[in-house]
């Protein structure tokens, strides 16, 4: 092993939402480290503590206690601004609902984050028409989400994730609204992101057979990690 | 960024045309009702000021009484004479002129037509005093004064209403039971200040008058000009001593006539408008206001609506402030669009009441360029509440919104 942090580090990592009696513990004290390169699969029954888990490895949430470092920086310490710029410099997003702007063309929609990293325009086309090419979807430029379907929306959105070339990408259930051939074809694209451009791929799946395109498997119950361990990638 | 960002409140607005321009109408009524307004009440200022003008000017009139304005109080005092204007013009420095008059409604007749009008009686300094012209013809002489001649000069809408395209001078008017050779046309003043019409005027020598029209020696005004403006308190100062004198008002007194310092009256005349304009304006404003309001309710519900677009933002790596901007871009460009065509729609109406109501129109850059400026604000104003709050927003719970 380097001497390079991990890219995620978890440190008794607790969680919680409410007060006093209505307290919900939604993480119990996780430990984890993930490096870079790794393509990791989270599963778990809901209300398990994996969607809190993602929104804490994504910047969005912090810890209630312990400690949770990203690239060895202690995000519980960051204010809002500080994780965002954390996010647009290394975190690409893939959500289940594909979270496309509406009326607002691929192109469009991939070009966002470069917006606010604020690239000039012609810069920007160019990476993310390049974006929507690697992911197949080149000509497609100019549609809207509305005129294409769920398999090349949720296309779009990992184009928009990897058009900035991040060091992790987060997918939250990013199969859940397709069917099954479109399924594996998705995540046949993720596993080749992460394969080729050696981009960390942490995943939340309920369904175990995108769960094995992964080549670690982490599952949550009741807030605590029941079982973290190596797979042999379908 | 910027542009971006315009560009991203425009297709926004664009989105949802109906609801944008409901909004809008608010900034639209606002800013037009306060254009509007203050376009025309300083139109009529404009107009008050150029009645004040041509009233003469650094012009003293004193009436016997204590009256107030207009009619009233004044009829039991005596009359000033014609000593009194002697009085005044050998003994008053620093005036151009002084001048007598009295005044009778009367029916004048050329021909088969005839006029109500106001027959005045004065001498030649009236001319100079009152910025009279004389359009055609000549002012009486002073052998005709001294004489009370029968000749008179008429004012533009007699020569209109009795003569038309004729030419007048060299005729005789009848007025009552006596008639007078026209010597001379009068040119146009308009209305005055007052609302009445200055041109419906028959001037004679003063002498003529009392004898064959009045049947008495009665001067009812005498006007003095001020050769400076700022010499005009002065001249009422002395004038007012000499009255008091020929009119033997023992000290402490009350006077038992007048003195008015015209432009002084007419200038109230002109700040009262522009009170008044103030005060429309400022009602306007209010509805400005209202505008303002409406575009913060719809900016609220549009981030309510976009809960999750800014969910999506916030996590691809927005910064608070430039989500913040993007709200308050276009609540600033909403308003912008409200101002202009409320400006345009104000300028129209403007332009449409100014020729109503008679006075001039003119489009002050200053009132647009402000009216630009508000709307800008009033986006600022009311659009930075509603775009906080889109700041703000935690990107879980964005997210989660459907």
């Amino acid at each position: 092993m380097s001497n390079a942090p991990p890219l995620i580090a978890f440190r008794d990592v607790r969680r919680s939402y409410g007060t006093g009696g209505g307290l919900v513990l939604a993480l119990a004290g996780v430990n984890l480290d993930i490096n870079r390169g790794e393509f990791i699969a989270i599963t778990g029954p809901s209300g398990s503590g994996k969607s809190t888990a993602m929104n804490i490895i994504g910047c969005l949430d912090r810890p209630t206690s312990g400690h949770f470092r990203f690239l060895g920086i202690e995000v519980g310490d960051l204010s809002r601004d500080q994780r965002a710029l954390l996010r647009r410099n290394y975190i690409g997003f893939v959500f289940q609902g594909f979270n496309l702007l509406n009326r607002t063309t691929a192109i469009e929609n991939v070009e966002l984050p470069l917006i606010y990293r604020g690239m000039a325009r012609a810069e920007r086309r160019e990476r993310a028409a390049h974006a929507l090419h690697s992911v197949g979807l080149g000509g497609r430029e100019h549609h809207t989400p509305g005129e294409l379907s769920g398999g090349q929306q949720q296309r779009v959105a990992i184009a928009r994730a990897v058009v900035t070339d991040p060091l992790l990408l987060l997918a939250d259930e990013p199969t859940g609204n397709l069917d099954s051939r479109r399924s594996h074809e998705i995540m046949e694209l993720i596993a080749r992101l992460n394969a080729e451009r050696g981009i960390t791929v942490v995943m939340v799946t309920h369904e175990p057979d995108m769960a094995a395109f992964a080549r670690r498997a982490i599952h949550f119950v009741d807030g605590y990690i029941a079982s973290d361990g190596a797979q042999v990638a379908a | 960024m910027l542009w971006e960002t315009v560009k991203l409140a425009l297709s926004s607005i664009r989105r949802n045309v109906l609801r944008s321009v409901l909004t809008l109408l608010g900034i639209v009524i606002g800013v037009a009702a306060v254009i509007a307004m203050v376009t025309l009440g300083s139109g009529a200022s404009d107009k008050v000021r150029e009645n004040l003008s041509k009233l003469g000017s650094n012009m003293l009139i004193a009436r016997p009484g204590q009256s107030t304005f207009g009619p009233g109080g004044a009829t039991d005092s005596r009359a000033f004479e014609e000593r009194d204007v002697v009085a005044l013009k050998n003994n008053l420095s620093g005036v151009r002129g002084v001048a007598p008059t009295a005044q009778k409604q009367l029916k004048v007749v050329y021909g088969a037509l005839n006029y109500d009008t106001s027959v005045t009686g004065t001498n030649s300094d009236w001319f100079t005093v009152q910025d009279w012209t004389i359009e055609d013809g000549r002012a009486f002489n002073e052998g005709e004064i001294r004489s009370g001649a029968s000749v008179c000069l008429i004012g533009s809408t007699i020569v209109r209403e009795l003569f038309g395209a004729q030419d007048p001078i060299g005729e005789r008017l009848r007025l009552g039971n006596f008639s007078c050779e026209v010597i001379g046309r009068l040119g146009s003043k308009g209305q005055s200040a007052f609302g009445s019409d200055q041109d419906s005027i028959v001037v004679e020598p003063l002498r003529t008058y009392h004898r064959r029209i009045a049947g008495n020696t009665r001067i009812n005004t005498i006007s003095i000009s001020a050769n400076e403006a700022s010499d005009v308190t002065r001249v009422q100062r002395d004038a007012e001593d000499i009255l008091r004198e020929r009119r033997r008002i023992a000290p402490g007194e009350d006077d038992d006539f007048t003195i008015r310092d015209m432009t002084q009256i007419a200038a109230t005349m002109a700040s009262t408008t522009t009170i008044l304009t103030s005060l429309l304006g400022a009602v306007a404003a209010v509805s400005l206001l209202v505008g303002g309001i409406g575009i913060m309710n719809i900016m609220l519900v549009s981030v309510t609506e976009r809960t999750r677009e800014i969910g999506i933002r916030l996590a691809i790596g927005a910064l608070e402030r430039q989500v913040l901007t993007q709200f308050l871009v276009e609540a600033v460009v909403l308003a912008l669009f409200g101002g202009m065509i409320g400006i345009v729609l104000g300028l129209a109406i403007a332009a449409g009441g100014a020729s109503l109501m008679d006075v001039p129109f003119t489009a002050d850059p200053n009132v647009i360029a402000l009216a630009f400026a508000v709307s800008a604000l009033i986006g600022v104003v009311f659009g930075f509440f509603p775009a906080r709050r889109a700041a703000r927003l935690d990107p879980i719970e964005a997210l989660r919104r459907e």
